[in-house]
């Protein structure tokens, strides 16, 4: 404190000197400012130490710097509180009404309990046990929240997050338990908000604990072993089962997000099997239980997003990217292996083969043919000129001048992997074909040196070779991509092999798809009895979204253990569909429309094979709308994969569906995207 | 800002003592000259105020920021280093230590939170409550209470008539783990029971916290919220999961009551009750670990509803004492509080059960041999000054009418009772002279009494555990009105009786049999060692205008210092909330054995743990504390527990463990059995 009055006595002695020659100093303070408190308030202490020396030499400049600094921290730090101050008063003024208060009016009342199903990377986790490390953690959170524990001690953080790379389960003495009840998923990281609207106003119209409740699982777990080990589906059923009886024998509303679309689709399943693999509730459970399922951003075909973010860990999840800072994630700095590291944490995860496209070349495309291939992405390139301008991955040169440039040859969205941007666009028939038996994968233990630190991913295994021949000018589609997987993280696919099926199938009666592998597959099983019941497909379009990607092969590198990546330098004037190495099509920024619209579209749609009773289904679409100004937030007709949670439409659906309506009185279809019309060009037996 | 003034003076000064006395007229100058430089100074002093505002604003930040830095960067274990340094190596905890001794979970485990230790949250409020959905009311920071007392109390409060919400307004138990772990931030109470039980192996899926809104009446808890449904489904799904293992029931405090109630509940048929069947409790609980639970009730209760004071432990800790006690500032705290306690129904699930024959007469009361003197000065030296023996004796000699569980005046407390003239109070007129403006807006029952009324109360002189309830019904009409619809306090005659099939008696255990389950156990675990509250001495309160018209005569105190009553109260051997005789007597003698009150004959034990007082400051609560909810983490007792949860049975713990005179006086008590 005395140095403190010395110092400012100092300053007073020379004001006139100080607001003239401070002003320069101010620049350079300014950068440093932003900074660590911490860090700068060193540089005040060393000065301040360093100070009797340098005083006789300029006895005024030095500690002209230090008042600067204080007086700009103190000037920033008041007018912060003021405008912090201002805009909680304006606030109040500014909110439209909720669509709670507003149906509240109308008159709507609880009616049927609800059970909101969170999808992958948005559920809470909390340590139980874990190693010396991570002392004083016990029921901290790791994952969701503030994340700070990541930047304290990431490697820690990652050992703790990463299950067993051969069981799919707990590592031995490590216990990372999804956290229970609706804080688990409420809100991701502070002020980021996710099932919080939907909670706010559900609760207006009279909900509250006994009626709404969070299936919460662990969501790096293959679905079947979030039983095995948690029993979650047991308890989610016995939990829908009290919620029917103490609200009055109403069924249930479930609202599913993202993954939990394809959980509570393997729920469904798994329910009404047999006692020792399912639950043993017999046949008629769902259609006692259930009334509705409102699905969110489902992304029942898989998406694309998920090939290559396991083939190269790039372009993660919506949410993830957000965390950790895209900066670090993104550039290969020396020597820290960011990417190396989430591969191999993130390979662990069983759940990320969940997402992977399912349905083959039938559904996704073939070498030469897709669904979307008439989709024309300039005009939903214009249309979302602003919504994505502020989306930094989506960064292109707008200023190219051919915006009404029309390719006659449409895009081949069918080849989601593709080396290069020539094998993007060449005709099938100049592609080399490719067997993965005539690769041998042996011979790689060559690589292995300890110089790279101990990063360890499955490339260390595979030889230099067979990784360029994997590359050379090739073209994986949907079916394709599968072999391409095996081959490069076998292990992993052994690992999801027994937990999931990506196929479509022939013949559904066949006995074996009673196994659990198959549940989560929409194509691969049949909707249960339950006639009453209804499915929506709830999701945003008029986002760009990613579909296929352009590869290139990095240059061997003894420290670069990932030799792909996206090749982000092809882009251009392709009809825009091609920026930074991905083309995109319509969508919610994670799912593709395909993805999530198909099965309601069409195959789910009436009594077909996949649907033997009949179940009516809805596709609602909610055209993104970004927000206008800084004080909406994150919108409230905003569209994307996450942000949809928040969008007033989508929240009146479900709470009129709630509050008792059907889907005919909400008023059936609403869809904007085209998604009929791809529907009917995919060729599925009905 | 007073250092700038005293520079600015010191300066005046100086240019002072320059002058001199032989140049008067360019001193003159010299003046205007230094007025105008006072005037630039002006300016500049303008502008260096609110930069020298904004320069220490900054300052703080900055040394804000990198203290926070600091505290950051610094390794989580540096408190235990700095505490093993001074005290020594600590010793492992229970956890640790029975995880080397190879104990593994096996019994899934329930908690079954107490009174004012649950969670509260709002879901649905008044405007003044905008932005606390879904924020914690109760527990946690009680921030709100500070910001905006009277909205805070108003949503706290419960419909006076229903003993339900008011309309508008939905307050609900927070769910799960966090519902009951910290209190307040650093003030644990299930958090070190939970830790220790994930040593070995527990995870969320094997604990469960019951919480339920303990405002609530019990039967109403599963009236608005269905608990008792949810509770019983989240139990057998537990033990379904667990391959058939069954629970062990952990209540703690009114938890303990709650329990009971459950137990009976669950057995009965369906619209009253759970629809579990009569063998419901022996398929699916293994054991019941009552932690300091007031099966009997606690005279604290009592003075809590009638005057409001010395409530429950925690509620005295969160809210500041001072404000609470005193009557400062015309707030009316203690009125508010009083308004607001007085419509949970819950509260008065805790007043004395069984009347004379348990607590006692006016002349005599199964503790009156007990001696404060010896006994508190053992455990608890720092209370009590030292004093001589002589006294000490001289107190046991004149032994305290505990059963006078309220008297007005000192002399009453102790004045034989054939020489005590009463006036009977329950005819009394209830005028109406006290209602008049100058109370503010708090409402409460006694002004809706009258002086006549109150007069009549105080004339009665002494209240047993009998009459406390007539005295509760005089003075609290509305709120015993609902209390007797939900809670019963008698003694059954005959338990056989189909009146005892309602649920108001389902939470007293002198009006219950304990359900059919040989194999089930009981345990009655507490702290012994403690000065607890057993009677009070009252007196009128002279300023009666707006207050309650009642309180705790502090004054009164015995000349001799051993004796038992202090500051107006009369203590006994407990926990300090809840005496050893509320807490250990269904175990020691009215369940032991096959009786009729336990017909099939399920074992009991006594666990009591004595009170050792936290060594040094760092030790926090203290790892041997026998206090009501510090107990939670007496290492003995979590031991105690986590071997019953591992499988271990009564007998494998070591039977009873009695320090009290709890056998002795369960002897006394004449009930019949």
């Amino acid at each position: 404190m005395a140095s403190i009055l010395r110092c400012r006595k100092l300053r007073y002695v020379e004001p006139v000197k100080c607001s003239t020659l401070g002003l320069e100093s101010l620049e350079t303070l300014k950068s440093s400012d932003k900074a660590e408190g911490g860090a700068s308030a060193v540089v005040v202490n060393t000065i301040n130490r360093s100070l009797p020396g340098k005083r006789r030499r300029r006895p005024t400049n030095d500690w002209r710097y230090i008042d600067w600094y204080c007086w700009m921290v103190g000037y920033l730090c008041t007018t912060w509180w003021l405008l912090l101050l201002l805009s909680h008063f304006l606030s109040g003024f500014q909110a439209p009404e909720s669509p709670g208060s507003k149906l509240k009016r109308e008159g709507l009342k609880a009616l049927h309990p609800v059970v909101l199903v969170p999808g992958i990377v948005i559920g809470g986790l909390e340590l139980w046990e874990g190693r010396p490390c991570a002392d004083g953690l016990f029921r901290k959170r790791l994952w969701s929240s503030s994340f700070t524990e990541n930047f304290r001690r990431p490697l820690c953080w990652l050992e703790h997050l990463s299950l067993d790379s051969v069981t799919g389960l707990d590592p031995p003495g490590i216990r990372v338990r999804p956290v229970t009840g609706l804080a688990a998923a409420d809100y991701f990281a502070p002020g980021y908000f996710l099932w919080t609207t939907l909670i706010e106003n559900l609760a207006k119209v009279g909900y509250e604990g006994k009626n709404l409740h969070m299936a919460t699982y662990d969501w790096r777990l293959s679905f079947q072993n979030t039983e095995v080990r948690d029993q979650s589906l047991s308890r989610l059923k016995s939990k829908i089962e009290l919620m029917f009886v103490i609200n009055g024998y109403r069924k249930v509303v479930v609202v599913p997000h993202s993954m939990g679309s394809l959980y509570f689709l393997h729920f469904l399943k798994w329910v009404e099997a047999p006692a020792p693999m399912g639950g043993g509730g017999g046949p008629g459970w769902c259609a006692k239980h259930i009334k509705a399922i409102m699905n969110i951003g489902p992304l029942f075909l898989g998406v694309p997003k998920a090939v290559s973010n396991i083939l190269s860990s790039e372009a993660k999840d919506i949410a993830f990217a957000r965390t950790m800072a895209p900066v670090v994630l993104d550039s290969n700095f020396p020597g820290l292996q960011t990417l190396e590291h989430i591969m191999q944490v993130s390979r662990t995860w069983d759940s990320m083969m969940s997402l992977i496209p399912k349905g083959g070349e039938t559904i996704w495309g073939d070498l030469d043919w897709s669904p979307e291939e008439e989709y024309n992405c300039d005009s939903e390139w214009k249309k979302n000129l602003k919504a994505s301008s502020r989306d930094q991955s989506h960064k292109t040169n707008i200023s190219d001048g051919q915006l009404g440039f029309r390719v006659k040859e449409s895009v081949k969205f069918g080849r989601i992997i593709s080396f290069g941007k020539m094998a993007s666009k060449l005709p099938s028939s100049e592609l080399r074909t490719f067997d993965f038996k005539d690769l041998s994968c042996g011979g790689a233990s060559t690589k292995s040196n300890s110089s790279c630190g101990e990063v360890w991913t499955e490339y260390d295994e595979l030889s230099r070779e067979s990784i360029k021949e994997v590359a050379e000018n090739k073209v994986y589609t949907a079916t394709t991509i599968l072999d391409l997987l095996y081959f490069v993280a076998p292990k992993m696919m052994r690992r999801a092999n027994a937990h999931f099926s990506h196929g479509v199938a022939e013949n559904l009666d066949d006995p074996k798809y009673s196994h659990y592998k198959y549940w989560s597959n929409p194509l691969e099983t049949k909707l249960p009895d339950a006639p009453a019941m209804e499915i929506y497909c709830l999701y945003g379009v008029g986002i760009p979204t990613e579909r296929s990607y352009v590869y290139k092969l990095l240059p061997s590198d003894q420290c670069r253990h990932i030799p792909f990546r996206i090749d982000s330098s092809t882009g251009g004037n392709n009809g825009r569909c091609l920026r930074s190495g991905i083309y995109f099509v319509d969508g919610d920024e994670s799912v593709p429309v395909l993805s999530a619209g198909f099965m309601c579209a069409k195959g789910w749609q009436g009594r077909n094979r996949f649907n033997p009773f009949g179940i009516s289904t809805y596709i609602r679409e909610y055209r993104n709308k970004p927000p206008t100004i800084l004080f909406e937030g994150r919108g409230l007709e905003s569209s994307s994969h996450v942000d949809i949670m928040g969008n007033v439409a989508l929240i009146e659906d479900i709470m009129r569906v709630a509050a008792g309506a059907n889907g005919v009185e909400l008023g059936g279809n609403r869809i904007f995207s085209d998604i009929i019309k791809m529907s009917e060009r995919i060729n599925l037996r009905l | 800002m007073s250092m700038l003034r005293r520079r600015k003076a010191s300066e005046i000064e100086q240019t002072s003592n320059l002058g001199d006395r032989k140049e008067i007229e360019s001193k003159f100058d010299g003046n205007e000259k230094e007025k105008e430089k006072e005037k630039v100074k002006k300016k500049k002093k303008k502008w260096s105020c609110i930069n020298s505002c904004c320069w220490f604003i900054g300052c703080i930040c900055s040394i804000w920021w990198f203290l926070l830095f600091l505290y950051n960067a610094m390794p989580a274990s540096i408190p235990q280093y700095v505490t093993e340094a001074i005290t020594g190596p600590l010793p492992d905890p229970p956890g640790v230590k029975l995880q080397k001794e190879g104990l593994r979970a096996k019994h899934p485990v329930v908690f079954v939170p107490g009174i004012v230790t649950g969670g509260l949250e709002l879901w649905e409020g008044h405007q003044c409550a905008d932005g606390l959905f879904r924020k914690r009311l109760w527990g946690g920071t009680f921030g709100e209470v500070y910001k905006r007392p009277l909205c805070w109390v108003e949503h706290m409060s419960l419909d006076n008539e229903t003993g339900l919400d008011p309309p508008g307004i939905r307050v609900r138990p927070v769910p799960g783990l966090v519902a009951a772990d910290y209190f307040a931030p650093g003030y644990f109470v299930w958090a070190v029971l939970i830790a220790n039980l994930a040593r070995i192996g527990y995870e969320e899926k094997t604990m469960y916290m019951a919480s339920y809104d303990w405002r609530l009446s019990f039967q109403n808890t599963e009236v608005r919220d269905q608990t008792l449904s949810r509770i019983k489904s989240n139990i057998e799904l537990m033990v379904a999961t667990n391959g058939g293992k069954k629970v062990v029931v952990i209540p703690h405090s009114m938890g303990v009551l709650y329990f009971l109630h459950f137990m009976k509940w669950v057995e009965s048929p369906a619209p009253m009750g759970g629809g579990g069947g009569s063998d419901w409790c022996a398929k699916h609980i293994k054991a019941v670990m009552n932690i300091g639970g007031p099966f009997l009730g606690a005279p604290k209760a009592v003075s809590g509803l009638f005057s409001s004071e010395a409530r429950d432990i925690a509620v005295a800790r969160a809210i500041a004492p001072g404000v609470l006690d005193k009557d400062v500032f015309g707030f009316q705290t203690l009125q508010h509080v009083m308004r607001m306690t007085r419509t949970w129904d819950s509260t008065m699930s805790m007043i004395p059960k069984g009347g004379d024959t348990i607590w006692g007469t006016l002349d005599w009361s199964p503790e009156e041999g007990y001696n404060c003197g010896p006994k508190k000065q053992r455990s608890n030296d720092t209370q009590v000054p030292d004093h001589n023996n002589t006294e000490s004796l001289d107190c046991q000699v004149k032994s305290v009418n505990y059963g006078r569980i309220i008297s007005f005046g000192k002399d009453v407390a102790k004045a034989h009772s054939s020489k005590i003239e009463r006036i009977d109070f329950r005819g009394a007129v209830k005028g109406n002279s006290l209602a008049n403006m100058t109370c503010h807006d708090v409402w409460i029952e006694y002004h809706d009494m009258g002086w006549g009324g109150i007069k009549a109360v105080a004339d009665y002189k002494v209240y047993t555990a009998g009459s406390i309830l007539d005295l509760l019904h005089f003075v609290a009409p509305k709120m015993m009105k609902r209390g007797g619809a939900q809670f019963s306090y008698g003694i059954a005659d005959n338990l056989d009786d189909p009146k005892y099939k309602h649920y108001k008696y389902w939470s007293n255990p002198l009006e219950t049999k304990l359900p059919y389950a040989p194999d089930m156990e009981i345990y009655s675990m507490y702290g012994v060692g403690i000065p607890t509250e057993r009677a009070y001495v009252y007196k009128l309160n002279p300023a009666a205008e707006c207050c309650i018209p009642f309180q705790i005569d502090t004054s009164a105190e015995d000349e001799n210092a051993g004796s038992c009553l202090k500051g107006g109260v009369f203590s006994v051997d407990g926990d300090e909330t809840v005496p050893v005789l509320s807490a250990g007597f269904m175990c020691a003698k009215a369940w032991r054995g096959k009786t009729r009150f336990n017909p099939s004959g399920i074992r009991t034990f006594i666990r009591e743990y004595d009170h050792a007082p936290p060594a040094n400051l760092l030790e926090g609560r203290g790892t041997q504390s026998g206090a009501h909810v510090d107990i939670m983490g007496n290492f003995a007792l979590i031991e105690d527990i986590i071997r019953v949860a591992a499988g271990a049975t009564g007998e494998e713990l070591g039977g009873d463990q009695v320090y009290s005179d709890i056998f002795k006086w369960s002897e006394k008590i004449n009930l019949q059995l």
